[in-house]
């Protein structure tokens, strides 16, 4: 008994392994089709891989699957790159930033991906770029904001905006809704958290032109579920907004706890906010928040816009009530990836990396788009979302010059 | 300071403050009898909050007859978890108990994220627990109100049981000396399943209360109140249920005035509890009420 005990046990061991390895892929491939397994060392000359490198569990977990969703609709709608399939290779960086730099290792060095698509989350975006850099693989970050993804690293390009802009945004949305005062929380240690919050500081500062116009400014840290006390802090202080970039893990808590406590004060947050777990677990508390995202389906800028949104749509019916942003970022980043490759015409990562550089007018989902000096794509419009009635409603889209 | 805010604080932290505590008592009991750190007891709680998010969302059952599923399955899976990963290991030395401890925690956190994906799910809305009340300038909900009162009740009922009937005479003399208790013909398996039967149950109790005030559940939503609540019981001292609440208390009372008096602090409230960790255990490692144990892991 004991030992079928101790064998049953070691066997369920064995397979937690590999429920760490293996992401959660059911949840984000629309057609439930499991993944296929490639041994290390087969080399398949007909099929170009290009790795996913996402949070599938974690803080970011549920970003990182939206995100997924959209590129692996983007493998289906193009599957092919010179001639030959396009197969993706997906791992999973757990929201972690020691796991960030063994997922590329692994895609990079097992799978000898030829460019790689993530991630949701700056932070370990960042602590994955050294090792991007130098093995010379070119990637595409879809909603990675905070400007030290790109900085100073050649392989490592986006298709959103930056936090500088969305922090301008944010302030300049509080500001016409006439707040003149703000509190900001932030994740210590979480590079997206913290450089979104700055900036955001900075420019709310600047336009109030009052140093004293942020009258608190709070951390929390990972894992943390208690805001209370820091709440309470900032209810004394009754600001008239309260800004808390954070995880959609972390959010609804931010926000059902400062109801409790009887705080009225608009409550915004970041792109990360957009995410249906943030209405499902704040329930009605979730109204009236404000967010600033990179898309709106009912406003497809290109014609690339209209058909995804058509398809993906039907894809999502029952799943999602709208298009993510993060969704149609992952599609743009795939596409952007693809069609880098099919101008190079070969695999190489620095011509992939050129043919990025020179990316002209493309034409994505969520606009136009042309690559800085630095990588990133030179988008000013940001969209600003509410919930109203249990859904995300679009309520503007600002452009800042 | 105002007045209004330092009764709110003051009210935050007696609520987080008795969450811990009842956490802190599943760990100081397994730790009196077996000598062991159960490191997979923020699992157990995790699983709970599961197991009333399924039984109230997929199930529809009423929260009244939820919340006695919720602990009787809880304490089902505590059970199940003593008799696979510690049980046949009663007689092996304490460190590798200690490490099955820790790999039965790892194998709780990925078999959550493997079937419920680590998306979190919100915890059922149970209209009475979360109702808000405003008691003059405080707002608190009625699971904060409750929560000590739940506490203080249940650290009763566990030390009517451990001093008062028969099954907690014979606690009390596996505590004493695990050999010689063996020798005077008490069960011990039926002794340790009775302790895990009451630290599953309390962390039940536990994750129906955390997850009404805080409801993200998450299956690495134990790992920092897990950690936490051992704090509190090696500062209560552990293997003492009444230091573990009291413990409990203080570690959630610091945490929160450390917010409320040095806000620029507020990034470091981990960091204080760990280091409340260490100063303990340098000056003073039997806790503030615990007895002189010479046999520590």
């Amino acid at each position: 008994m004991k030992r079928i005990i101790s064998l049953l046990l070691s066997l369920l061991m064995v397979l937690a392994l590999f429920t760490a390895c293996t992401p959660a892929n059911n949840n984000g491939d629309a057609n439930g089709e499991p993944d296929e397994v490639v041994e290390p060392g087969e080399e398949d000359a007909d099929v170009i891989k290009i790795g996913v490198f996402e949070p599938l569990t974690g803080m970011n977990g549920g970003g990182g699957l939206q995100e997924l969703g959209g590129i692996e609709y983007a493998n289906k709608m193009y599957p092919e790159v010179l001639g030959k399939k396009i197969e993706l290779v997906v791992v999973d960086n757990k929201s972690d930033k020691g796991e960030a730099t063994t997922a590329v290792t692994r895609l990079i060095e097992k799978d000898k991906v030829v460019a790689i698509i993530g991630s949701y989350g700056s932070a370990v975006s960042i602590a994955a770029g050294d090792i991007i850099r130098d093995a010379q693989v070119p990637t595409v970050a879809p909603s990675a904001t905070n400007p030290m993804v790109t900085q100073g690293n050649d392989f490592y390009f986006r298709a959103c905006f930056l936090d500088p802009f969305q922090g301008e945004v944010m302030a300049t949305y509080a500001i016409e809704q006439g707040a003149k005062t703000a509190a900001v929380i932030m994740q210590n240690g979480d590079d997206y958290s913290v450089g979104l919050a700055n900036f955001f500081i900075n420019a709310f500062k600047k336009l109030t032109g009052e140093e004293a116009s942020i009258v608190d400014v709070s951390e929390f840290q990972l894992n943390e579920a208690d805001f209370n006390a820091i709440l309470t802090n900032i209810k004394a202080k009754n600001p008239d907004v309260i800004f808390a970039p954070s995880a959609a893990t972390t959010a609804p808590l931010i926000i059902k706890q400062a109801r409790d406590l009887g705080i009225e004060s608009l409550i915004m947050g970041g792109d990360t906010w957009e995410n249906p777990a943030v209405i499902d677990v704040a329930g009605e508390d979730a109204e009236g928040i404000v967010l600033s995202t990179f898309f709106d389906e009912n406003d497809p800028a290109t014609n690339e816009a209209v058909a995804f949104v058509e398809g993906y749509k039907a894809e999502l019916a029952g799943k999602e009530p709208i298009i993510p942003a993060v969704a149609a970022l992952g599609y743009d980043a795939y596409i952007l990836v693809r069609d880098a490759i099919e101008r190079a015409g070969s695999t190489d990562g620095v011509a992939i990396r050129d043919a990025l550089k020179e990316t002209k007018d493309f034409e994505g989902v969520t606009g136009i788009i042309n690559f800085t000096e630095e990588g990133d794509a030179d988008k000013n419009v940001a969209v600003i979302k509410s919930v109203q009635d249990g859904q995300f409603v679009f309520i503007d889209s600002v452009e800042v010059k | 300071m105002t007045s209004e805010l330092l009764l709110q604080q003051l009210a935050n932290g007696i609520s987080l403050g008795s969450l811990y505590a009842l956490l802190a008592i599943g760990y100081t009991m397994v730790y009196g009898i077996l000598r062991l750190i159960n490191f997979a007891h923020g699992d157990i709680f995790m699983m709970a909050a599961y197991f009333m998010v399924f039984s109230i969302v997929t199930f529809r059952l009423p929260w009244y007859i939820a919340i006695v599923v919720v602990i009787i399955v809880t304490i089902a899976l505590g059970v199940l978890l003593e008799k696979t990963a510690y049980k046949p290991l009663r007689n092996a030395p304490r460190m590798s108990i200690m490490i099955s401890a820790i790999g039965a925690s790892f194998l709780l956190e990925n078999l959550a994220t493997y079937l419920f994906t680590g998306v979190p799910r919100g915890f059922p809305d149970i209209r009475i627990l979360t109702t808000t009340v405003e008691l003059g300038s405080l707002s608190l909900t009625v699971a904060t109100l409750i929560t000590p009162f739940v506490t203080l009740i249940l650290l009763y009922v566990v030390l009517f049981i451990t001093n008062k009937t028969k099954i907690g005479m014979a606690m009390r003399a596996v505590s004493k000396d695990f050999e010689t208790a063996k020798l005077m013909g008490i069960n011990i398996n039926q002794v340790i399943s009775t302790t895990f039967v009451i630290g599953s149950a309390l962390a039940a109790v536990g994750a129906i209360l955390w997850g009404s005030r805080y409801p993200s559940v998450m299956p690495l939503m134990g790992v920092m109140p897990g950690l936490k609540c051992f704090i509190a019981a090696v500062l209560g001292g552990i293997g003492n249920a009444t230091g573990a609440v009291l413990g409990g208390f203080i570690l959630g009372m610091a945490e929160i005035m450390l917010i409320t008096f040095l806000p620029s602090l507020t990034g470091y409230r981990d960091a204080m509890a760990f280091v409340i960790l260490i100063v303990v255990l340098l000056v003073k490692p039997t806790g503030l009420l615990g007895e002189k144990v010479t046999d520590k892991v």
